[in-house]
């Protein structure tokens, strides 16, 4: 693994500064009603590293993450991605930035072909300008060198035998491996996935954590929403927890879940509320 | 019983000058519907604001048909950029409410006291085509085979629209098969998806709009131009509706959809109208049951029954894929 891992790493503190940090958040806010849904003071990611960011239902994992990448419009707070502020901007300027994201719920292009659903998400199209869209020979050049890449892709995550078939016919675990393969094929710098694991088979799952590892050994940074605690100890290089929508607790998976913050805000909870669905693993795992 | 006559009025009416008209306006309805999943129940404004752009030129300002024409194309223009400038941001159901809207509100401006002076209100303009017919290279007579025959106007007009519907049915297919296009189909799958891809979602989905509503321009000038007048009251709400109706029968995205949809929608039409009145004349349907007056309605009753019957059996329309309309439906 990575020497984060093993070396002396950033302090187990909620908003420590972390060297070479790609994503940096600052008093990032959200309220629905008067509750502050999501209020983060400062979150650091680090550059070639994969973050979990867990919690129990509830914590604003997914609200943080539609905030980040624009979904959803904060209260306050800025946040820069390589040094650029992308705080006010659009969906779609925010992932051309490179902060790429995927959905808890896959949202696969159903009558579009698995193919096509890769060369969508191939940054600027010549052939995507109306403009050029009609002269062929603009964009052939540039079309041909996506699908040879897209090709690779759907090898690497064994879709390849589905190319050519509607993404609407793909199984859960199938769309989740697309989703990931079409983050990709818009070459991004790092990855929010949104509960990659969630509805996935085990081995399936196993298979998912082997890719997101590899990416990150090829400089990919990664950032993720889980709640299962076992899969987060196994994959992540740094663990990130929320909870009642604020960062409680930072720090290495070896740690965090002896930090006493972590005991209370997280797992304390399953003893308090036995029936809260979701903040215990082992539940969760035996559906 | 003169079947020979209901076959030619049927065939007169698949291939004549309005199938075409329905053609092109539904062509630009399927980009919008069909491909882009935006619904615009309003495209009978952009062929309200199209054959009035030519006219009130012609008419109202004594400028030349082909100035004219550049109105109506700018007319659509604006028309697609202050519907959608509004609507496109927000979920697909605000731009159907703001179309189907405008589109009546449109019709009442244009037959209003108010703008007689320009648009001739309720009794609308007439002959500004006559530059159009100037440039027929067709000798007045009929022409034709068999008992389908046209005047040489109408046949100007046919040549012209179907020439119209193949020129934009080969651009059409050049950009849905485009990276533009593929931007376009995704948008109507899952527009958050695209947008989590780096696509500006709302400039694709204007680009679509103002195409489609140059496209309904373009059917609305020359269904102008073929009748040599615009009313108000030809661009009722029901133009819309029978857009769709013929978008659905032929298959929506499909380039050649419409085109199909059109010819059959007004074949079956005239022939069932064709059928009944002879079948009254000839005294096989008694008179009391259904009188020649009624034909009107009853056909499209009867056509309300075909359509059902195609939704049931058939819904994904004669070219269009039933596996892909199953997984359309999320």
């Amino acid at each position: 693994m990575t020497a984060d891992r093993t070396g002396p790493g950033p302090a187990p503190e909620p908003g420590v500064r972390k060297p070479g940090a790609l994503l940096v958040l600052d008093g990032v806010r959200r309220c629905f009603g008067g509750i502050a849904a999501v209020h983060v003071e400062h979150l650091e990611v680090q550059r070639g590293t994969i973050t979990a960011l867990i919690g129990p239902n509830g914590a604003g994992k997914t609200t943080l993450f539609n905030l980040v990448s624009g979904f959803d419009r904060p209260d306050g707070g800025r946040w820069t991605f390589a040094g650029r502020r992308l705080d006010g901007r659009s969906p779609h300027r925010i992932a051309r930035s490179g902060l790429v994201r995927t959905f808890q719920l896959t949202r696969t292009l159903a009558r579009l072909t698995v193919l096509e659903n890769l060369l969508l998400a191939a940054p600027a199209q010549r052939g995507e300008r109306l403009s050029a869209a009609l002269f062929a020979p603009v964009w052939r050049g540039q079309e041909r060198a996506h699908r040879a890449r897209a090709d690779e892709l759907l090898v690497r995550f064994r879709l390849d035998r589905l190319r050519d078939e509607y993404a609407g016919t793909l199984s859960g675990g199938q769309r989740k491996l697309l989703e990931l393969a079409r983050a990709l094929m818009a070459r991004p710098q790092m990855l929010l996935l949104d509960e990659p694991m969630a509805g996935v088979n085990p081995a399936l799952a196993q298979s998912l954590l082997g890719h997101i590892t590899q990416l990150r050994d090829e400089g990919l940074t990664v950032c993720f929403v889980e709640h299962d605690m076992d899969v987060v100890m196994g994959v992540s290089d740094w663990v990130a927890v929320m909870a009642g929508g604020r960062l409680v607790a930072e720090g290495p998976p070896a740690t965090i879940g002896r930090n006493p913050d972590v005991v209370d805000a997280y797992l304390g909870r399953r003893h308090d509320e036995p029936e809260a669905d979701g903040a215990d693993p082992r539940r969760r795992k035996g559906r | 019983m003169d079947f020979s006559a209901v076959l030619a009025d049927a065939i007169r009416s698949g291939i004549g000058p309005i199938a075409a008209v329905f053609a092109i306006a539904a062509m630009g309805l399927n980009l919008h519907f069909g491909y882009t999943g935006l619904l615009n129940f309003g495209q009978v404004g952009f062929m309200l604001v199209g054959g009035y752009g030519l006219a009130i030129t012609v008419v109202t300002w004594g400028g030349s048909m082909w100035l004219g024409i550049l109105v109506g194309l700018a007319s659509a223009l604006v028309l697609a950029l202050l519907l959608g400038l509004p609507t496109l941001r927000l979920r697909a159901d605000y731009l159907a409410i703001a179309t189907i809207a405008a589109g009546e509100t449109l019709r009442i401006f244009y037959r209003s006291g108010w703008a007689e002076p320009t648009t001739g209100g309720v009794f609308g303009l007439q002959r500004f085509a006559g530059d159009f017919y100037a440039l027929n290279p067709m000798p007045p007579g009929r022409y034709g085979l068999w008992e389908v025959r046209f005047g040489a106007r109408d046949l100007w007009v046919m040549l012209v629209g179907w020439t119209l519907v193949l020129v934009i049915g080969l651009l059409l297919a050049l950009l849905v098969h485009s990276p533009w296009g593929r931007v376009i189909r995704s948008v109507r799958e899952d527009e958050t998806a695209v947008r989590s891809l780096g696509k500006n979602v709302y400039a694709y989905k204007m680009q679509s709009l103002v195409i489609g509503g140059l496209l309904g321009a373009v059917a609305g000038m020359l269904q102008a131009i073929q009748v040599q007048s615009v009313n108000p009251d030809s661009f009722d709400p029901a133009v819309t509706f029978f857009l769709y109706t013929l978008l659905v029968l032929g298959g929506a995205g499909r380039i050649l959809g419409p085109v199909v949809g059109s010819v059959l929608f007004w074949f079956v039409l005239t022939f069932v109208d064709s059928a009944l009145r002879q079948a009254i004349g000839a005294g096989i349907v008694p008179s009391d049951v259904i009188s020649t007056s009624e034909v009107g309605a009853v056909r499209f009753a009867l056509v309300g029954l075909a359509l059902i019957l195609l939704v049931a059996f058939r819904p994904q329309g004669i070219l269009g894929s039933r596996k892909e309309m199953l997984l359309g439906d999320r």
